[in-house]
């Protein structure tokens, strides 16, 4: 399968302000996208530009095959569906008739049954006759997903699609946008929800103006973090050091909490291991316990979550932003 | 251009003017205001009231239902896209295979429409009502006055003004509150020199109705391939150009 979205170096300023700066990256086709950073990292304007919404100061994009291009862009438009952070419905009108409306801009012929089916899909269709003016949040959520469905289209992106949503709800459009991986729907994903990102993405994109980095959150994680074992024991080793050292795959230990003196005698004690390979590591320290004398309740490995790679890339920019900021002006 | 997107866009239109009675409500005060105020100056002539008065009464009677062609159009052309914009409708749209001209026209023609229905709607009562209750030279007077026939061929024509201008207003403003007051003020040039006419400040006579109905003409073709060029996908969703 090629690529569903391929992104060249583009660039996007508003005046003097940057919003998104020499961005590049590939999504496969059936693929689920994550689209990740903090506000005003330029996320929404990159899908924009996307969509043809906004033409990009420079670079290369194409959606579904076909270049986009700002306000010339019908072609990429049939192809695609597009969910904005904020619904977008028509309040006055019920469920049904912004469907037919979006329907009939996209020159659906059999309209009726394709509402109906994209209704079914989001659990809406006892509602169709609702007007959107009175529904909640969710439930309106849920009707701007439904008519993401309409056209069937190849590329989807969806900004936010659980903003508003209880966590059962939330949960059947997160199954319903896994199905459509299955389905071959590309679906690129700008969300703030990490949790989502991680069981839903096939790969995720960390954007602060600039792209951060890309991959499988576990690749994320390896990139970014060195790996760690956590063991457990019943009670404190009493010179630790002479356990943990010399042990293959292990560079470094540290007792957990890292709070001196060692933990007395009969109580548990925790130990985090950084390891160059786990596999190869849990072995020969669970033998090197053992022979010690320990008893040991726990091995694992220590998995840094999807948050904490977004927190390091992010958080640690701004720090690493602040000190130079200061730098500059204590000089 | 596709008509079934036009035809789209216009149902969707009219839809939200039915389930928006205080549109509706507020779109049909200035008809009624317009629809009285002259009706019961004809109806208050009496037999006896002197000539000039009774000819100043005629033309203000036959110049002021023409307003509703302007204002009415004026108000719902200011809302249509920066109204949309505030509400969150518009980049869903934006972002479907409708094209600027489509969009442009289908919100055009759902104003147009009922402007044209109410404006000749508020003439036909104004007219049923002098000829069936007015004292026979005031009938009359109406019935032969030049301005009444007039009003009918230029009513369409400011609206297309009317609409032409406001969403050309819409399209660029960022507050539909300064939409609305430009648009109504974009809409005062073909009035005046309609009340010009009224009022016989400017003679009229056949060929300069026809001069003015063809300037009005260009202007509205101008207005309309130039809101296209306007509706600018880019300057739609940013409230601004980059």
């Amino acid at each position: 399968m090629g690529a569903a979205i391929e992104v060249s170096r583009l660039t996007k300023r508003f005046g003097a302000r940057t919003a998104v700066d020499d961005v590049s990256f590939t999504v496969q086709t059936g693929e689920i996208f994550g689209f990740l950073g903090p506000n005003g990292a330029g996320k929404s304007t990159t899908v924009r530009m996307l969509c043809g919404l906004l033409a990009p100061t420079s670079g290369e994009a194409s959606v579904a095959g076909v270049p986009v291009a700002a306000d010339g862009g019908e072609s990429v438009r049939e192809r695609i569906s597009v969910m904005p952070e904020t619904p977008g419905l028509y309040l006055k009108l019920s469920v049904a008739e912004n469907l037919d409306y979006f329907a009939r801009l996209y020159g659906i012929p059999d309209r009726a049954a394709r509402i109906h089916q994209a209704l079914t899909a989001v659990g809406l269709a006892q509602r169709a006759n609702d007007l959107c003016g009175v529904l909640s949040k969710g439930l309106r959520q849920r009707a701007a997903l439904a008519r993401t469905l309409l056209n069937e289209p190849q590329v989807m992106f969806l900004d936010e699609p659980t903003s508003g949503l209880d966590p059962a709800a939330a949960h059947e459009v997160l199954t319903l946008i896994g199905a459509l991986r299955d389905r071959g729907v590309t679906v690129f994903l700008t969300t703030h929800r990490l949790d989502e990102a991680e069981r839903v993405c096939d790969r995720v994109a960390i954007l602060n103006t600039t792209l951060r980095t890309i991959g499988h959150p576990d690749e994320l994680r390896q990139t970014l973090f060195s790996r760690t074992l956590a063991v457990i024991t019943a009670a404190g080793l009493p010179d630790p050091e002479a356990v943990f050292k010399g042990l293959p795959s292990v560079t470094s230990w540290q007792q957990v909490p890292q709070a001196q003196p060692a933990p007395p005698a009969g109580a548990l004690a925790g130990y985090l291991l950084a390891v160059k390979d786990p596999v190869r590591a849990a072995p020969a320290v669970t033998r090197a316990l053992v022979a010690a004398g320990a008893d040991v309740l726990q091995i694992a490995e220590q998995r840094a979550s999807l948050e904490e790679v977004y927190l390091q890339l992010i958080t640690g920019e701004e720090k690493a932003a602040d000190r130079s900021g200061e730098k500059g002006a204590l000089r | 251009m596709n008509t079934s997107r036009i035809t789209a866009v216009v149902r969707k239109e009219f839809a939200e003017f039915r389930r928006n009675r205080f549109v509706v409500m507020t779109a049909s005060i200035l008809p009624v205001i317009f629809l009285i105020g002259p009706t019961a100056q004809i109806l208050a002539i009496k037999a006896t009231t002197a000539s000039a008065a009774f000819d100043r009464r005629v033309d203000y009677s036959l110049f002021l239902p023409m307003l509703v062609s302007v204002f009415v159009p004026a108000m719902l052309a200011a809302w249509s896209v920066v109204g949309e914009r505030d509400q969150g409708t518009l980049e869903p749209v934006l972002t479907t295979p409708v094209r600027r001209a489509e969009l442009v026209a289908g919100k055009a023609l759902a104003i147009f429409l009922p402007a044209l229905l109410i404006s000749y709607l508020v003439y036909g009562v104004f007219f049923a009502i002098t000829q069936l209750f007015a004292v026979a030279p005031a009938a009359a007077a109406v019935r032969h006055a030049p301005q009444f026939y007039a009003a009918l061929v230029f009513i369409p024509l400011l609206s297309a003004w009317a609409i032409g201008a406001g969403m050309a207003i819409s399209t660029r403003a960022n507050d539909t509150r300064v939409a609305y007051q430009l648009s109504i003020l974009s809409s005062l040039p073909p009035v005046a020199v309609a009340a010009l006419f009224s009022f016989n400040v400017i003679t009229a006579d056949f060929t300069s109705a026809v001069l003015f109905a063809a300037g009005l003409l260009v202007i509205d073709c101008a207005a309309c391939f130039g809101v296209s060029r306007l509706f600018d996908r880019e300057r739609l969703v940013l409230g601004t150009r980059t």
